[in-house]
């Protein structure tokens, strides 16, 4: 454990700390835990080990879901509603991945996975320049779960009004990103953005900000775990939390002034990388 | 978007507002006890520069953050402060749930009790990797 007394330097501790200011900054703005930085900055620049790692991007998962989420449900921007009928897919998700691990090669499934967002990408990558959604039809079950809303837009300077489209194949998505989360242990944040924006067809902040309202559920379920086996330690995980929790408050500041349209721009090369890495991880076995 | 909205329109307009307000209250109390927690185990941390734990050990199970607390040990203090952050989205979901019952939402007050259930679960059975 010589990493843990390493740790003890200053220096040390302040890398974390800036580190996590911008895993927290980026996970506000795009929905997403802020493991896609936490986990390589910590292993590659400091030596961490893996497991702490992990353990840190769970608790970087969690800071971020309920640091930002705070500031979103006062301002609106997240659908409390939406969020709490799609947990139920994910957290069922989470049960059946968890049941599966045992059964299933998760190198298939990374394939899987790649692909997916692989061509979630591309149908991105063309729908980058929409600011909102203009021909989207309500879904009966919308009317029936009340899974509408309306926020005000500081950079549009409107109030914008919205209903979800796309409920069964929306709510699908989610359980996937939740078995995923279940199999894997990864906050599967891309996912449950992917599912809102694309088949939902809410508007783009209101997708980041629910998805960031509903990854804490996800990450919470599987924390007691982690932390019994070790993986969070407090010398690691302790800076992290609170840089997080700091990066959120300029993730939420930026987001609100930001565009739909621009926010999907900063979304496409992180879902391209993450895309990857699970080719990578499903071609190494 | 030319849609209808005159259902959300209606004198119920008000109390789904107050759902949000306690639910991002009690967010943002989780947070900021954590928060305050974990600041103060990490500069005790960084002042005695000693873990109180042999060989770099730390805390891994709530006895052991009990006992570390009793003695002021940073790294027991500091790993405090990321339980009360870990139960944070727990605690919302259990807030949730109360909050839709006394509004008499009882469809959403079902969601989240599902959806706690599903946690509770969850945390029992789920995997570490």
């Amino acid at each position: 454990m010589g990493v843990v007394i390493e740790l003890i330097s200053l220096s040390s501790i302040g890398i974390i700390f800036g580190v996590s200011i911008v895993a927290g900054t980026l996970g506000a703005l795009l929905g997403l835990g802020g493991g896609i930085i936490i986990i390589p900055a910590l292993t590659l620049l400091l030596g961490v080990d893996i497991r702490y790692a992990i353990g840190a991007s769970v608790v970087s998962v969690i800071a971020t879901s309920s640091g930002a989420a705070a500031t979103y449900i006062r301002d609106r921007i997240t659908n409390v509603r939406i969020g709490m009928f799609l947990e139920m897919a994910t957290t069922t998700g989470a049960i059946l991945g968890a049941y599966l691990s045992g059964l299933i090669h998760t190198r298939y499934l990374y394939f899987i996975f790649a692909l997916v967002l692989g061509y979630s990408t591309l149908a991105l990558f063309r729908r980058r320049n929409v600011e909102l959604v203009s021909d989207a039809t309500p879904h009966p079950l919308a009317w029936k779960f009340k899974l509408w809303g309306s926020y005000y837009d500081s950079a549009l300077q409107q109030e914008i009004k919205y209903i979800s489209s796309g409920v069964p194949p929306g709510f699908l998505v989610m359980l996937g990103a939740g078995v995923l989360s279940g199999l894997l242990g990864i906050g599967s944040g891309a996912f449950k953005v992917l599912a809102m924006d694309m088949f939902m067809k809410l508007p783009m902040k209101v997708s980041t900000a629910t998805s960031n309202f509903m990854i804490g559920v996800t990450a919470a379920a599987s924390a007691g775990i982690y932390f019994s086996h070790g993986y969070i330690n407090p010398a690691i995980a302790g800076p992290v939390a609170l840089g997080v929790v700091l990066g959120t408050i300029i993730g939420t500041r930026l987001m609100v002034r930001l565009r739909n349209a621009t926010l999907r721009k900063i979304f496409l090369p992180v879902l391209l990388y993450i895309s990857l890495e699970m080719l990578l991880k499903g071609l190494r076995g | 978007m030319n849609l209808s909205f005159s259902q959300s329109k209606s004198k119920k307009r008000i109390s789904p507002l107050e759902i949000e307000d306690f639910i991002s209250l009690s967010l943002r109390v989780g947070v900021i006890i954590s928060s305050v927690i974990v600041a103060l185990g990490l500069i005790l941390f960084l002042l005695s520069a000693y873990t109180g734990f042999p060989g770099g050990d730390f805390p891994k199970s709530l006895h052991q953050v009990w006992t570390g607390l009793l003695s002021l040990n940073p790294l027991a203090i500091i790993a405090a402060g990321l339980l009360v952050l870990l139960a944070t989205p727990i605690f919302r979901v259990a807030a949730s749930l109360v909050t839709f019952f006394l509004q008499k939402d009882y469809q959403y007050t079902f969601i989240a009790g599902y959806v706690l259930f599903m946690l509770l679960l969850s945390l029992f059975l789920g995997k570490a990797e």
